[in-house]
């Protein structure tokens, strides 16, 4: 049996009847990580890293599956003849790329995935195979993500320009909240962070499995007066709701590697764009394909065209997925 | 370069007008000449090189990046300075880009052929944000929503100046502006400009209060001219050519050839442009064709031919008149014209009445008949006063139409109002559908601005963007100056100047008007 035989467009395990992040319940799911085009709840049994169901059953419930497998990163699962290891992926805290080995075929489903470092996700490991499915989330040239750093000194900047006005950060309740929030620590900022109800749930989790948040209040049950000079943190809607009028004249704030497109900041009212992606750019697609050796690239999850088309000029054989419920819708899902 | 592109960052993403302004301030205060000239030259447009051009910048990045994955990158950005930006794929330089002043120098005395090779090292040592800056530096198309106005009140907040003293000399003036500077830190004097290179601020008018204004003013005193529906403008004309201004002192005169090439003469003349044929002045609708364009199109040039009806002179040739009444203005006027027949200007007409009661009814009549949006009264023995001097010049506008109309979709706002439902889209029946016929985002106070934010939120029935539909339930009595037809609109009417008169939360619905009652205020013409 060859890799394409192994696994179909699907992502689908034939031998072992498995689906990989499916979109629609199924009996048997390997789960990569706790964002939702990725994690969806109802599947008979789901294997994943303790982080993962952990994120899984804070955001569906404890019954979210019919019955969890924890597999710990680099241990192999033998099901049948084929072999399941998961390998740290980098995006958020417990994603996991899958390696899926059958009489010497090697097949890596990434997942979501980057490879800088990240103090809130366990560090991205290669894995070589024969077939490689990538994500492209930032799958054009375009997008070149700057250092973190640089962009975590933009913001203390602006903050200092700013002592009067609150700074609200829009960012994912999973993930980019979180990573934004150590980033500021790791640079030494000890004031409070405030957050958005919606947050607090996911960074609770974050602490509690161990990565260190620092002191992090309540938005609501602080005054306009308190909230002047610090930062906020709110899911990306809260930025238009009327939420944001609690806090003293906000300075707008965005964390996400759309941001790197000025015109779209613009558009949706952003006054700082933060580029902090949580998602390989085009550089690290087009090194980590190399890397992998593998000669089989499928492309799924964002802007496939442009990966393929540069998989093939590079002479491997390309082709995109598209799995149903993943359709690009604009692209603005959960980073 | 580093500071010049933090400044553009800024003016692309902040929404405040203020913080604008204050952030333009600031830079101007702190930069060194010439590089804050010349960037002001940038920010106002009145800078482009020859050999630079957005067809130079992506041939050197096709030479570095496939043209495939440029052109989907293109498609996905869909701007191509930031497109270009963004992708280029050389980074690391270690050297600072040069200074603005330095840069620009570069940009004009690279031969063409070493042109791509500059800019490549260019793009390479520049930041990312640097990087933006710098495309949109050279091709001009900067795209950051900033006004030349906005760029002269940051001048006038910086030094404490009067902004019209600004305006005044701005056309007179060349980057780097160091003279401009030099004044505005009261380094020197008022650079000394030929007033046929200036823009002379406008002498504008007070609206009338009825009541008090009628009783004490002497109609002897006063002469009335018709309120004209088109924008104010200024025409100087001189040995050193022609320029023909906007109210605020942009030069307009190339969107207008069909009146910059006709006309003739030495002199500063106040009027309003207008479009129409045979001086027969058309709706505010078909001049808005013509406004906020480049260049004029040939199609618009024939179906909205513009001309300008004077009603004042500032300067007889050489000489500077302001200072004379204005009924010594209007006979030095009417004999300018005497001796130079114009085919795109005419005068416009005095309207002889005997006392307020008769004007107002002549008033009235002219905007029942014409459209007319009111008349202008003048003190006969008053100079030209530039700004806004009490009791010389009075417009009054015809009584405003009102009409209740209800409300069918609402839009958040932008800055402050970004968390409000605060533009408000309204209609009328037509039958048993209701069409929309205006849109209004002002007349309400900041508390009605809540209590419809939350009667918006509450009574959405869709939304798509930031758009909601509503229930066609609350009915605004809206007040506008005029109907006018138009082709662009479902209801086939246009309202001039709508805003909320009222907030009609006991009306129903069914009580609103009609859109046969809307067309009745069409005025015939």
């Amino acid at each position: 049996m060859n890799a394409m035989t192994l696994i179909d467009r699907n992502l689908h395990i034939r031998a072992i009847d498995t689906y990989v992040d499916p979109t629609v319940p199924r009996a048997r799911a390997i789960v990569t990580h706790g964002h939702s085009d990725h994690a969806r709840s109802g599947h008979g049994a789901v294997l994943a890293t303790a982080d993962t169901i952990a994120v899984m059953k804070t955001r569906y419930g404890d019954d979210c599956a019919g019955q969890f497998q924890e597999v710990a990163f680099g241990e192999p699962v033998s099901i049948d003849d084929v072999t399941i290891t998961l390998y740290p992926a980098g995006h958020i805290l417990g994603s996991a790329q899958v390696l899926i080995e059958h009489q010497g075929q090697r097949i890596v489903v990434t997942g979501d995935y980057k490879r800088l470092p990240d103090a809130t996700a366990q560090p991205f490991e290669l894995v070589e195979c024969d077939l490689l499915v990538t994500e492209a989330t930032f799958g054009l040239p375009v997008f070149q993500h700057p250092e973190p750093q640089s962009e975590i000194a933009r913001l203390l900047r602006s903050l200092a320009a700013n002592a009067d006005r609150a700074h609200l950060i829009g960012a994912y309740p999973l993930g980019k909240a979180q990573r934004v929030i150590r980033l500021l620590r790791d640079t030494g900022y000890d004031e409070p962070i405030y957050l958005h109800g919606a947050m607090v749930r996911l960074c609770t989790l974050y602490e509690e499995r161990g990565v260190a948040l620092g002191d992090l209040r309540l938005a609501i049950e602080a005054s306009k007066a308190e909230l002047a000079g610090k930062i906020v943190v709110g899911p990306p809607s809260a930025l238009k709701d009327r939420w944001s009028r609690r806090l003293p004249d906000p300075v707008l704030a965005m964390a996400s590697g759309w941001m790197s497109v000025k015109q779209r900041a613009r558009q949706s009212g952003v006054e700082l764009p933060l580029i902090i992606s949580d998602h390989a750019d085009w550089n690290e697609l087009g090194q980590t394909i190399a890397d992998t050796r593998a000669g089989t690239i499928w492309v799924t999850h964002g802007r496939e065209d442009a990966l393929v088309y540069y998989c093939q000029q590079q002479g491997l054989a390309a082709e995109p997925l598209n799995i149903q419920g993943f359709e690009d819708d604009g692209g603005e899902g959960e980073e | 370069m580093k500071r010049f592109a933090q400044l553009l960052e800024l003016l692309a993403l902040t929404p405040s007008r203020n913080r604008k302004i204050a952030a333009l301030a600031e830079y101007f205060r702190t930069t060194p000449d010439p590089d804050r000239g010349l960037a002001l030259a940038v920010l106002t447009g009145a800078l482009t090189f020859r050999n630079v051009k957005p067809a130079l910048l992506k041939e050197t990045v096709l030479a570095e990046v496939d043209p495939h994955l440029f052109a989907l990158s293109y498609d996905y950005v869909g701007d191509l300075g930031e497109t270009i930006a963004l992708i280029w794929p050389h980074h690391g330089g270690t050297e600072e880009l040069p200074r603005l002043s330095d840069l620009i120098e570069l940009f004009n005395t690279t031969s063409k052929r070493d042109l791509p090779g500059l800019i490549a090292s260019l793009l390479t040592r520049a930041e990312v944000n640097e990087r933006w800056a710098l495309v949109k530096l050279a091709t001009g198309a900067l795209r950051i929503g900033l006004s030349a106005r906005l760029a002269k009140t940051a001048l006038a907040e910086m030094s404490g100046k009067d902004l019209q003293k600004i305006e005044e000399i701005w056309h007179g003036l060349t980057p780097p502006y160091t003279e401009l500077f030099a004044w505005l830190e009261d380094k020197s004097e008022a650079p000394d400009i030929a007033h046929t290179a200036r823009f002379h601020p406008l002498m504008l008018s007070n609206a009338i209060d009825e009541e008090k204004d009628l009783t004490a003013l002497d109609p002897r005193d006063f002469a009335a001219e018709w309120k004209w529906d088109g924008i104010r403008v200024q025409l100087v004309m001189g040995k050193g050519g022609i320029s023909l201004f906007s109210r605020t002192g942009d030069d307009i005169a190339h969107a207008f050839p069909d009146i910059v090439e006709e006309v003739f003469g030495e002199a500063v003349l106040d009027g309003e442009l207008l479009v129409g044929h045979g001086f027969d002045p058309a709706p505010f609708n078909d001049l808005q064709q013509r406004l906020n364009r480049k260049v004029a199109l040939a199609k618009h040039l024939k179906e909205y031919p513009a001309f300008i009806r004077v009603y004042d002179i500032l300067y007889d040739g050489d000489e500077d008149i302001r200072p004379l009444m204005w009924r010594e203005r209007r006979e030095r006027l009417e004999d300018w014209f005497t001796r130079h027949p114009q085919t795109h200007m005419d005068v416009s007409q005095v309207i002889p009445f005997a006392d307020w009661q008769e004007l107002a009814a002549i008033r009235r009549r002219g905007a029942d008949e014409h459209g007319h949006e009111g008349v202008m009264l003048k003190l006969k023995t008053s100079p030209y006063v530039p700004g806004r001097p009490k009791g010389l010049w009075f417009k009054w506008k015809r009584d405003p139409n009102v009409v209740d109309a209800v409300l069918m979709y609402a839009q958040r706002g932008h800055g402050k109002r970004s968390s409000f439902y605060s533009d408000y889209t309204f209609g009328v029946w037509a039958g048993n559908e209701i069409v929309p016929i205006g849109k209004a985002y002002f007349g309400f106070t900041d508390e009605e601005l809540k209590q419809l934010d939350r009667w918006i939120r509450a009574n959405t029935i869709s939304s798509f963007g930031p758009v909601r539909e509503v229930r066609k339930e609350l009915v605004f009595e809206v007040a506008f100056d005029s109907a006018q037809l138009s082709g662009r609109h479902k209801s086939g009417v246009a309202l001039r100047f709508p805003r909320i008169n009222r907030i009609r939360w006991d009306k129903p619905a069914a009580e609103a008007a009609s859109l046969d009652e809307v067309r009745a205020l069409v005025p015939a013409t």
